[in-house]
């Protein structure tokens, strides 16, 4: 039985008359310590995928089951790290990591969770900016901070919606690093949804494109034989990394060319001749 | 260390809505001289100009007004009394005679005259006030112990008295509004149910005028204190004032806490907080700034509401000093009105400085999460 199941899911928003189906027939299965990417476009419905997998939303049908049992509303045991970061920003950052360790640990004492909080501060290289508020932050610290949030909660599946889509690629490219270390480390089960297929090739076991919506659907699978730990530098001359991600980058332009053919117009353009003006700024450049 | 400081103080000041005064600061300590005179220029010079503006246009109409109305008094005494009279009348306003004089708007020069004149009053009457202490001192204290009620001084409130009188007035209303609204606003905010159910009770109270407040105040305060014969002229104005000020706070509290972002309300939800901890660590943080402008809002329409429910229910406070003052009909009446015009308009002023500065504190950049 797999860890995380989901059984011909559809997720459709409005009443019945105006029904603007998002997800369609989705089927997937995750198993224990994986580690599954999820690539689509922006706007195919990998948020409200996100959101059913969480809980915070309820699929109009189909089943999703963690662990054997359905999935009915939030649970410490999916942590999930924010596309937008969602750090409270009347609190600090400790305070942030503070609010979620004490949710998820009532039974600690205050010492306990005060030590918690700190090593994961310390493991996302943030402690000394712990009383600094989330408006004083990088995006780069601010989405640690949610990682450490997330983190500090010690979920058994991690679920991350483009943790690392608002970063630039020198940030983006440290935090890769520093979550798949994290995961490495706890070898805990990871599902990744992101719009970038060399970082869903980089990071994941398995990579499953997300056909375009309304309408989306999962594609084929595709299976990353590649050795852990991988060197991002030395990835690039690697032969199944550039075959994998011609293929899954095709697959997704040609589904993405099926939806935008629209129209067959040809419209002609003017034929116009370039006239030659060396001659006229020659002469104005030797007055 | 002296730079430092100097940063802590013009902080101090533009936090208390005094930042005009940096640039002539700065300039006597001699920095960026350039910059500072133009500042104190746009910042001084010209808030001064128009004030003497100001100044001159009120002086010229009541210029006119008091010729208009000297030109009438004369050409009434021509006519009903014949032209000694008309003389005699134009030689006693000439005179400055105050038995005859126009009664219209007064001059600036009149305002503080009668200005000087109230703060006199007051002090004397503060001295006959402290002197009937020290008098029935001995007398109370004797009184007391044999469980009497004590004398108290029942003589005529000065204007200070009157000023004070209103700020307490306006305070005890603005608390009642905040306890009033605020735990409506947030309760009604949390619920649809409850919005959609009261949302008829506040969009048809919200515009009643303060005058009919008073008097729904009026009747039901009235037949509560029928067994005490204590003065219920206060707290009906106070609770009349509460009343009508509520609703920018209500209507506030209920949107702040109805539209908190779902980005929050997602994190509450993966953190799964209680209930308790949902409202007081997410939903009532993140609505403060709106709660706040609505408390804003509320103390400014409590003091504006204040003077004219004073002014009807006849509690004593600045709202029955103009009104006296207009049923007395002496010469200076007038220019005590608008004595008493200004000090209200200065003391709005600064309550809502007050409410910004309080506002700047508590508010935090919004999209500073994100």
């Amino acid at each position: 039985m797999a860890y995380l199941e989901l059984k011909n899911i559809y997720k459709s928003y409005g009443s019945a008359q105006q029904k603007h189906q998002v997800l369609q027939n989705i089927n997937l299965e995750i198993n224990e310590g994986e580690f599954v990417a999820i690539v689509g476009f922006s706007g195919s419905g990998k948020t409200t995928l996100v959101n059913l997998i969480s809980g915070l939303q309820k699929q109009s049908s189909g089943n999703l089951l963690f662990k054997g049992l359905p999935i009915n509303g939030t649970s410490h045991e999916r942590g999930i790290i924010f596309q937008n970061y969602s750090l409270l920003p009347w609190l600090s950052v400790y305070q942030n990591v503070w609010i979620a360790v004490k949710e998820t640990f009532p039974n600690k004492s205050k010492k306990e969770l005060d030590e918690l909080v700190k090593h994961y501060l310390d493991m996302v290289n943030l402690s000394p900016a712990s009383s600094k508020r989330p408006k004083e932050l990088s995006g780069g610290m601010k989405q640690r901070v949610a990682v450490a949030r997330t983190l500090a909660m010690d979920p058994e599946m991690i679920i991350m919606d483009e943790p690392l889509g608002a970063l630039d690629a020198l940030t983006r490219g440290n935090l890769q690093d520093e979550i798949l270390g994290i995961w490495e480390k706890n070898k805990k089960t990871a599902l990744l949804i992101t719009n970038d297929v060399d970082e869903g090739i980089y990071m994941a076991d398995r990579i499953i494109p997300l056909l375009p919506g309304p309408n989306a659907t999962l594609g084929p699978e595709f299976k990353i034989d590649i050795p852990r730990p991988r060197d991002k530098t030395a990835l690039n001359d690697n032969p199944v990394f550039k075959s994998l991600r011609n293929e899954i980058i095709e697959f997704l332009m040609e589904i993405g060319n099926d939806n935008n053919i629209a129209s067959d117009d040809r419209y002609d353009l003017p034929d116009a001749e370039p006239k030659d003006l060396r001659s006229e700024f020659q002469s104005k450049l030797t007055l | 260390m002296n730079n430092s400081l100097s940063q802590k103080t013009t902080g101090m000041f533009r936090f208390i809505g005094l930042g005009f005064l940096e640039a002539p600061i700065n300039l006597i300590q001699g920095k960026e001289t350039k910059k500072n005179l133009s500042l104190i220029l746009k910042k001084i010079v010209a808030p001064l100009v128009s004030f003497i503006f100001f100044i001159g246009v009120w002086q010229t109409g009541s210029q006119y007004l008091y010729n208009k109305e000297a030109d009438y008094r004369i050409e009434k005494a021509r006519q009903e009394q014949g032209d000694e009279a008309a003389l005699l009348m134009k030689n006693c306003i000439q005179s400055g005679d105050v038995s005859c004089q126009p009664n219209t708007l007064p001059s600036p020069a009149q305002v503080k005259v009668s200005f000087f004149k109230l703060l006199e009053d007051h002090r004397l009457i503060s001295q006959d006030k402290k002197a009937f202490k020290e008098k029935t001192a001995a007398l109370n204290a004797q009184r007391k112990s044999e469980g009497k009620s004590i004398i108290t001084y029942t003589g005529r409130p000065s204007f200070v008295d009157q000023i004070i009188t209103s700020i307490k007035t306006v305070f005890a209303g603005f608390l009642l509004a905040i306890f009033i609204a605020v735990p409506i606003g947030i309760i009604i905010g949390l619920s649809e149910t409850l919005r959609d159910s009261f949302n008829w009770l506040i969009q048809i109270f919200k515009p009643v005028s303060p005058v009919v407040w008073l008097l729904l105040v009026f009747m039901i305060v009235k037949t509560l204190t029928k067994d005490s014969d204590s003065d219920s002229s206060f707290i009906i104005s106070f609770i009349s004032v509460g009343l009508c000020s509520m609703w920018a706070t209500l209507v506030n509290t209920t949107m702040g806490v109805s539209t908190v972002d779902q980005d929050f309300i997602n994190v509450a939800k993966v953190l799964r907080l209680g209930s308790f901890q949902k409202i007081f660590k997410v939903i009532l943080p993140s609505s403060l700034p709106l709660i706040f402008t609505g408390l804003r809002i509320t103390l400014s329409v409590a003091w504006m509401v204040l003077i004219a429910i004073e002014l009807l229910a006849q509690s004593p406070g600045l709202g029955s000093f103009v009104w006296e003052e207009f049923q007395n009909g002496a010469n200076d009446s007038n220019s005590k009105i608008i004595v008493a015009m200004f000090i209200i308009g200065i003391i709005g002023f600064l309550l809502d400085r007050i409410m910004l500065a309080v506002q700047n504190v508590v508010s935090f950049n919004k999209n500073a999460g994100n």
